[in-house]
């Protein structure tokens, strides 16, 4: 680092100084503003939900009734399907989201590849509401008609197989929401992951070819390990991006407010209650209690992105 | 050994097989989205879409208002995310690298990147929208530029970073002061890649839907105020896709293809001069 004396001899002009000062003032400033936001975000929710935190207290998490007419409100429900929307999601597309990434770095024509990685990075970056469009008219009205209706036609009723998959056959449910989800998550992470496989040295990737391995082990027994860190930072930012998603779940989940009770049963997340609701509620408990489910969902993403990032963050060292 | 050769080849030829059905799932998965986008919007684009308001259902009509409230919120958003996020990119790359406090800001900036964009939209309300009483314009713009600024400040410290420190160098001994420096040499030197930051942070913004449902609301008619209610593209697609009516429909299809191929358009030009500038 330069020392101030060196950056400002004699006979240089005398705003010099000043205009240094200035400068670094106002880039200081602003880094500090991004500090200053995200403080804002975490009050501002906290502030505006308290109203909802006192009058329900723990009940808050652990009931399933919200009703917007006799003015309770248990979010339990929405909870429930933020989480299980967005673990489904992940179930679906890690191994999709690996599989891509595997394929492009190891076995993939180097033609081919750079135009697939290029493709899959760019399509990581559709806005989220062109995928929750061809959920709602495409996905959802073949997924009832073709999956849906005859499995619900099949399974006798009653079984254990039949509380699973109850439901509406519309298509609007937990499972085509998470499918939305993992459509949308897997380039991303695609291309996140690639990006991590092609920091390993190709020294040590070369080395295990030397002693024999085939591309299998070399992934497995290499490549993997060299990266486990970073895999699950980027495991955690997949997740992070499928929690607070909003408006590809927001089309297709049905928008049911009690706990879902199948697979195929619609239900609600934080982010899609809140986005249908919030412009519409007109009492100051509607407002704190959409507020609230906004501060939980905001400690829940930020944790896994933290946690993520501190991950990714040591996989870069 | 030679069964034990034979099975580890085995293993290898599934993991391959399946490696590739992976990759033809997800890459037909995303084909054929692109395709319903295709057609479906393109067939609906005819004059009337830049040259005519949202209709009645029923009556034809077009997207103006939309795209041109999209349009000013996003340059809202931008002006705002341009300067702080390359203000604060510039302290981060020169002034607070290796620095405690340079970590923590880069470390929470990495945070908001991937923050939940309807949390913003919630946050915006809470300063914007409740305390004056209205959804407008400006509270889409900020919601807009509290999105983008990461995404630039992370952008132009990559970049700043990678100028070479003999620039600086050079600079100083000519006794040049240190602002002096970075804003005359380094960020001339680095005007693609600031460029790209702007690139890559507009195709984040010119999408998003959920920091604009309650914060510029929409508006179903004309507007270039900024303190009124505004329509914008992303929020007019949700009301129209959700609508009953078919017409509406459809314009939501052309509204959502006209996003997808701005995006990937602002996109692959980012991309074209980021790779300009990483060549020597």
């Amino acid at each position: 680092m330069a020392t101030t004396e060196l950056a400002s001899p004699r006979g240089a002009p005398p705003g010099h100084a000043t205009g240094e000062i200035v400068f670094r003032f106002a880039c200081a400033s602003a880094a500090t503003l991004l500090l200053v936001a995200l403080a804002g975000v975490v009050i501002s929710l906290f502030v505006g939900g308290l109203p909802a935190f006192r009058t329900f207290g723990i009940g808050f998490l652990t009931s399933t009734t919200w009703n917007p007419v006799t003015e309770v409100y248990g979010a339990a429900g929405p909870i429930a399907g933020t989480l299980i929307t967005a673990f489904l999601s992940l179930l679906i597309a890690l191994p999709l989201a690996l599989g891509v990434s595997v394929f492009l770095v190891e076995f993939c024509p180097v033609k081919l590849s750079r135009p697939i990685a290029i493709a899959v990075e760019l399509l990581a970056g559709i806005p989220s509401i062109v995928y929750g469009m061809w959920g709602l008219f495409v996905l959802a009205p073949w997924f009832a008609a073709h999956v849906q209706l005859p499995i619900v036609m099949s399974v006798t009723p009653g079984s254990w197989l039949d509380r699973f998959f109850a439901g509406t056959p519309n298509g609007a449910n937990i499972f085509t929401a998470s499918l939305i989800l993992a459509v949308m998550i897997l380039p991303y992470m695609a291309a996140v992951f690639r990006e991590l496989f092609l920091t390993v040295p190709p020294q040590v990737r070369e080395a295990a070819y030397g002693l024999g391995c085939t591309p299998f082990e070399v992934i497995k027994a290499v490549v993997i390990p060299y990266v486990r860190r970073g895999m699950i930072g980027v495991i955690m930012l997949g997740l992070g991006r499928a929690l607070g998603e909003t408006m590809a779940v927001t089309f297709i989940i049905g928008n049911a407010h009690g706990f879902p009770h199948s697979l195929f049963d619609s239900g609600s997340t934080i982010a899609s209650t809140v986005a249908n609701e919030f412009a519409e509620a007109t009492t100051e408990m509607h407002t704190s209690a959409l507020i609230a489910l906004g501060f939980l969902l905001f400690v829940i993403t930020f944790v896994v992105l933290a946690i993520a990032r501190l991950l990714l963050r040591e996989a870069k060292h | 050994m030679i069964t034990r050769a034979a099975r580890r080849r085995a293993f290898n030829g599934v993991f391959v097989v399946l490696c590739s059905i992976a990759t033809v799932i997800a890459l037909s998965a995303l084909v054929m989205i692109l395709w319903t986008l295709l057609s479906k919007g393109v067939g609906g684009i005819d004059g009337m879409i830049f040259t005519h308001d949202q209709p009645a259902p029923g009556s034809p009509g077009g997207l103006r208002n939309a795209i041109v409230g999209s349009l000013i919120m996003c340059g809202v958003g931008m002006g705002i995310a341009l300067v702080i996020g390359i203000l604060a990119g510039t302290w981060l790359a020169e002034y607070g690298a290796g620095t405690k406090y340079g970590h923590v800001v880069r470390f929470f900036n990495d945070v908001l990147i991937s923050a939940p964009s309807i949390l913003i939209g919630l946050f915006v309300y809470e300063l914007l929208v409740a305390p004056f009483h209205g959804f407008s314009g400006w509270a889409g713009g900020v919601a807009l530029a509290f999105l983008a600024t990461p995404i630039v400040v992370r952008t132009t410290e990559d970049i700043l970073t990678l100028q070479p420190s003999a620039l600086r160098e050079a600079g100083m001994a000519l006794g040049a002061s240190r602002a002096f420096v970075i804003r005359r040499i380094i960020w001339k030197a680095a005007r693609t890649g600031l460029l790209t930051a702007g690139l890559l942070g507009f195709a984040r913004i010119s999408g998003e839907t959920a920091p604009l449902l309650f914060t510029s609301l929409g508006n179903q008619f004309y507007n270039h105020s900024l303190s009124q209610p505004m329509a914008s593209l992303p929020t007019t697609i949700f009301q129209f896709a959700l609508s009953a009516y078919d017409d509406w429909q459809r314009l939501a299809w052309v509204g959502a293809l006209l996003i997808a191929v701005a995006v990937l358009f602002i996109n692959i030009v980012g991309r074209v001069l980021a790779r300009e500038t990483h060549r020597p």
